[in-house]
């Protein structure tokens, strides 16, 4: 792609290729999200040049969102190199030509798949979840039209159901990432895939947190400083885990570890999933080395 | 040591390379233009149509040569260029009564007013390779009393069985349809918006639901009243003029099919119907369509419950869209090392917790 036909693209389309009216419909859409945390709100999702599954939900809801002042920052299993974070990031640079950072503290806009980054976000950022199954209820119950009504009357005792019988077979709840959650006390919601280890992340939180569903067609949302807590029973409450491990490169014993398979004898090492966080710290640990 | 994996970026690109150079295929073969893939794929550029929901052939015929023949990519890419497109307004319902068929069947009556017509099928040819196609420059014969044109205004054969009343009035709503490519589908949805829905949705998804209500799963025994293509007249009201004009012409492919039925509690027996309607030369679709909506109307008529695939609404309506289906299946591929992690602790830990005495290392 050279720089003359990415000149192109950007004038042929509007600001973040989604046209206006489409962007007010959004953010109806969010704002709506955002008065009742956690409740899936739907919105007329379009058909964006990329496929369901690939994050169109997030997509949207970040085009919504980014005016030309904004630094986007792009990330994919914490990781700001994945191939379908380096996609979007590109995405976003030809069709709204904003700055973008790999830089956390940088960000004033972070996309993100099964993540939350590892570095506190702030007041002046929002988050934005790509989302794939919106529904927390839909692997208890399939139907739409039956899991809109459990949550219109607070009928959450199938979940409740489904995390005794896991620590009834397995002396604990097998869910290990998309644990759910209750927003603010009132709807029950998927955090989406990110490893139970971020929940605790989630509760209290002084950003935006915005979540896209794009092929459900669902935008739901938490505002700063909701009250999140991950579903548990008094005996077996909730523990937000991870490989316990140090990270092999800076050595953190805090971040949530990718496991790494280094040769075919069963080498492996343990590396953080944030990449930023990593390199973050690993240049901070050198600098002080001198 | 581990170094951590990077050049995303300059992999995606390779990657857009080398499709490009595969796309193309031997240079030594001379390029397929698109007029090629509209005048002689022209099925292909039909299902991209009807299931892209955009009738131009043009650019479904750009778009099956940008998909390498992939026509569920080919239908993505026709989608994603519809959604940018500014909606001027609607057009007035298309008169399919006044369709200038080129092909026009019925299964119910041996002989009806305006005549059969088979048209361009393959109904009756004998699936034996034609090898004289290998060879290139021929020209078939001229076909003799083929009539491009078409005939004008044949009356539709279902109206003649309602003369009678023994089939169900097709009421004549006035209501606007809702638009699925506009607004989140609700459910339940009434039955123009399940035929909207339908109408693009996947062609084999529709063709095994269908069979599977003639196998018994949900028993529509349906015969087809009639199936007519051919081409129609748009037309849209001007509001500055205060009367409609021609905007141009589309080709439909329309199937009526008539339904044996008892009757209910609610209604009398009588014929039903189901109806297909497709963009193009695509009767395979329209026939299964047809099927799938008698089958979704159980409700309506008071018939008794039975919980077949193809007549439970959300099921059908939630997975008959194979850009959706596509992009939610093939999202598998992608990343998914968090997760998996997180799923392999868990594993790690119950299965230390079951067998306590082969201590893990």
């Amino acid at each position: 792609m050279t720089s003359q036909t990415s000149l192109r693209e950007t004038e042929s389309y509007n600001f973040a290729y989604l046209d206006e009216q489409t962007k007010r419909m959004l953010r109806r859409a969010i704002l709506k999200a955002l008065a009742v945390p956690g409740y899936q709100v739907p919105f007329a999702s379009r058909e964006m040049p990329m496929p369901y599954g690939w994050g169109t939900g997030g997509v949207q809801v970040s085009a919504a969102c980014l005016t030309p002042e904004d630094r986007l920052k792009v990330i994919d299993q914490g990781a700001d190199d994945t191939t379908n974070a380096v996609s979007i990031r590109k995405f976003f640079q030809r069709t709204a030509g904003v700055e973008v950072t790999e830089a956390t503290t940088g960000a004033t806009l972070i996309q993100t798949r099964h993540r939350i980054p590892e570095t506190p976000l702030t007041e002046d950022q929002i988050l934005v979840y790509q989302v794939p199954i919106p529904e927390p209820l839909r692997f208890l119950e399939p139907r739409e039209t039956e899991t809109r009504r459990m949550h219109a009357l607070e009928e959450y005792g199938l979940m409740h159901v489904k995390l005794y019988e896991d620590i009834a077979r397995h002396g604990e709840i097998t869910n290990s990432y998309a644990w759910p959650v209750m927003a603010e006390g009132r709807y029950v919601m998927t955090p989406s895939p990110i490893p139970k280890f971020d929940n605790p992340k989630l509760s209290d939180n002084p950003a935006v947190q915005l979540f896209g569903a794009g092929r459900e067609a669902r935008i739901h949302a938490l505002p700063p400083y909701t009250k999140v807590v991950s579903l548990d029973f008094e005996d077996h409450p909730f523990v937000a885990s991870k490989a316990d491990h140090a990270c092999d490169i800076c050595g953190s014993h805090e971040s949530y570890l990718d496991e790494v398979i280094t040769d075919d004898q069963g080498g492996r090492m343990f590396v953080c999933s944030d990449t930023d966080f990593c390199g973050t710290r690993s240049a901070a640990l050198a600098a002080e080395r001198g | 040591m581990y170094v951590a994996v990077k050049g995303g970026e300059r992999a995606i690109d390779n990657a857009h390379a080398w499709l490009a150079e595969e796309r193309r295929g031997d240079t030594a073969v001379a390029e397929l233009s698109v007029a090629q893939i509209r005048e002689q794929l022209k099925l292909s550029v039909d299902r991209v149509m009807a299931e892209g929901s955009l009738f131009d052939p043009d650019l479904a015929a750009l778009a099956i040569k940008q998909a390498r023949g992939d026509l569920i990519e080919a239908i993505f890419l026709i989608r994603a260029y519809r959604t940018t497109l500014p909606r001027f307004g609607a057009t007035l319902p298309v008169e399919t009564a006044t369709m200038a068929v080129i092909r026009r069947v019925s299964a119910t009556f041996r002989d009806v007013p305006g005549g059969q017509v088979l048209g361009p099928t393959f109904d009756y040819t004998h699936r034996l390779l034609d090898f004289a196609l290998a060879a290139e420059g021929l020209n078939p014969p001229e076909a003799a009393g083929a009539s491009p044109e078409g005939l004008d205004s044949v009356p539709h054969v279902m109206g003649f069985l309602n003369r009678e009343g023994l089939i169900e009035e097709a009421g004549a709503g006035d209501e606007v349809p809702p638009d699925l490519t506009r607004e989140a589908l609700e459910l339940p949805a009434n039955r123009a918006l399940r035929l909207q829905a339908l109408a693009r949705g996947d062609e084999g998804f529709l063709l095994s639901l269908a069979y599977s209500t003639q196998r018994g799963y949900g028993n529509t025994h349906a015969f087809v009243g009639e199936l007519r293509i051919g081409q129609v007249v748009v037309e849209a009201e001007i509001p500055e003029l205060g009367f409609s004009v021609e905007i141009g012409e589309v080709e439909l492919s329309e199937c009526e099919t008539v339904n044996q039925f008892g009757g209910s509690k609610t209604e009398p027996p009588q014929f039903t119907r189901g109806y297909g309607l497709v963009f193009g030369q695509s009767e395979r679709k329209a026939l299964s369509m047809s099927l799938v909506d008698r089958a979704l109307r159980w409700k309506e008529l008071g018939e008794s419950h039975n919980p077949a695939p193809a007549r439970d609404e959300e099921f059908v309506l939630s997975h008959c869209d194979n850009i959706q289906a596509t992009g939610f299946l093939e999202h598998i591929k992608l990343p998914h090392y968090v997760d998996f992690q997180s799923e392999l602790e868990l594993i790690r830990r119950l299965r230390a917790a079951a067998t306590p005495e082969q201590e893990e290392e």
